[in-house]
């Protein structure tokens, strides 16, 4: 990953940025930015847009009103962030032939992508299974594969959406592993999830949405200690029953 | 059925027992004229798979994927020809083939090439219905993953055609089985002529007009065997890719 110091400090920023569905506020005047380098958890109940916030910020949807920037670019950049989805859509190709793809699509081919592909392989514990059918493999796997294929594009920034919902305990710690280390190489993360525990473990930063909107913007260790909105309060509230 | 007496045959039951074994007869001995008129329906309707392919593929993906003004009339417009008249396509050919057609100077009516051409315009629309709607569903699960690794429209489309493979199968076979077993478009612009255009459908017309019942018969329990040998050579890959790929 980023050996590189220079070019990964461009802050993603979202301003008063609203996402409409059939009439509906999915998002509501967004301000937020996503430090370089940063580990940011969005959290909130269910629906309140934390996904809807990731693609968002990826440039997957646009603003119905406001903007989002990327190092003051309202272009989406080209190869500089990556996704890994809650549900992962593996094509129907080996676990190699997966980043593969993806690396062919960024462009990356030959000797390089195989290198890149198998040290991605290998980071997640996938080597040994490089040549089995992707769609075959376990849940976990699938996850881990997901990473390893999003990882391969060495992205600026990661966004992972709710990626370990539906693994067991310890395919979740792999995936926060991968997570971590992928972090520590010098990747920014944005990351939501429905596990407390896996955000007091990773983020530095959260931020907390409730109906579309963000009650605060804070470091993790003071959201989990004194959050500042009264709806963050609940929350946290609400886990502790 | 027993009373219909047709010249130079029986009928009923001993008219099926009768062609059974003669098709039996037909396809041990490898009978020199059955290999040559199953050699080209084979050929005529591979070919045509394979022209079919090359068109329906592409436009079915591009019209799953793109989003265009009247693209809801293109749907209806494909669905709706995959009913297409085999003799109304046989007949439109002719007309575009015969000599004061306006492709007349090429000669074609009445060779196998016309019938490539008849047949083509007949199972385009049925692949490019089935592949459309196959694509359409693949996109709605693969966008976003696609989108994210910044694929554009085309790379979309090539990842999309890959990844249904063994489902688009089915719709060439769809295809194939289509175009072997009309015959009123290819006795139109073939002409069924002996040892040049005759293939197994317009040899089971002639030789049913002619009152050659057994041999009618044998020769389509040749083609319904040829059918079912190659949809269920389809039916395995599948099954195999299903277990391999998921």
């Amino acid at each position: 990953m980023g050996e590189v110091e220079i070019p990964l400090g461009q802050p993603i920023v979202a301003n008063g940025a609203s996402v409409v569905r059939r009439g509906v506020r999915v998002l509501d005047r967004i301000d937020v930015t996503i430090s370089p380098r940063s580990c940011t958890f969005v959290l909130g109940p269910n629906g309140s847009g934390k996904s809807t916030l990731l693609r968002l910020l990826h440039g997957l949807i646009h603003p119905d009103e406001g903007d989002v920037t990327w190092g003051g670019e309202t272009a989406r950049p080209p190869l500089r962030h990556a996704m890994v989805f809650q549900r992962p859509v593996l094509l129907r190709r080996s676990a190699v032939g997966n980043v593969r793809h993806a690396l062919a699509l960024a462009g990356v081919r030959g000797a390089e992508a195989a290198v890149r592909a198998h040290h991605a392989l290998a980071r997640v514990g996938l080597a040994a299974l490089a040549h089995r059918a992707a769609r075959v493999l376990s849940g976990g796997e699938q996850q881990r594969l997901a990473l390893a294929r999003a990882a391969a594009l060495e992205p600026d920034v990661l966004f992972l959406d709710e990626p370990t919902a539906s693994l067991d305990p310890p395919s979740t710690r792999a995936v926060e592993d991968i997570v971590q280390a992928i972090h520590a190489a010098g990747t920014t993360i944005v990351m939501t999830t429905h596990r407390l525990a896996q955000a007091k473990r990773l983020a530095d930063e959260v931020i907390f949405l409730e109906g579309g909107r963000v009650t605060e913007g804070t470091p993790a260790s003071q959201f989990f200690t004194e959050p500042s909105s009264p709806e963050g309060r609940a929350f946290l509230e609400g886990e502790r029953l | 059925m027993h009373e219909i007496a047709v010249p130079g045959t029986i009928g009923g039951v001993d008219t099926i027992a009768q062609s059974f074994e003669l098709a039996l007869r037909m396809l041990t001995h490898f009978d020199s004229r059955l290999t040559q008129i199953v050699g080209l329906s084979l050929a005529v309707s591979l070919s045509s798979t394979l022209c079919s392919a090359l068109i329906g593929l592409p436009l079915g993906a591009a019209v799953a994927i793109a989003r265009f003004p009247g693209r809801n009339g293109v749907i209806v417009a494909l669905n709706a020809a995959m009913g297409l008249p085999p003799v109304v396509v046989g007949l439109a050919v002719y007309l575009l083939l015969s000599r004061a057609g306006p492709l007349g100077e090429f000669g074609l009516l009445f060779t196998p090439a016309a019938m490539v051409i008849a047949q083509t315009v007949l199972i385009v629309p049925i692949i490019a219905a089935l592949t459309r709607q196959i694509i359409e569903d693949a996109w709605a699960e693969y966008r976003e993953q696609l989108q994210s690794l910044h694929a554009g429209w085309w790379q979309a489309g090539l990842t999309l055609l890959w990844d249904t493979r063994f489902s688009l199968l089915t719709v060439l076979l769809a295809g194939f089985g289509r175009a072997a077993a009309e015959v009123g478009a290819v006795i139109i612009v073939g002409g069924n002529i002996d040892g040049v255009t005759r293939v197994m459908t317009t040899a089971i017309a002639l030789e049913t007009s002619k009152g050659d019942l057994p041999l009618a018969l044998g020769l389509g329990i040749v083609l319904i065997t040829l059918v079912m040998a190659l949809n269920v050579g389809a039916y395995v890959t599948r099954g195999w890719a299903r277990a391999r790929f998921g």
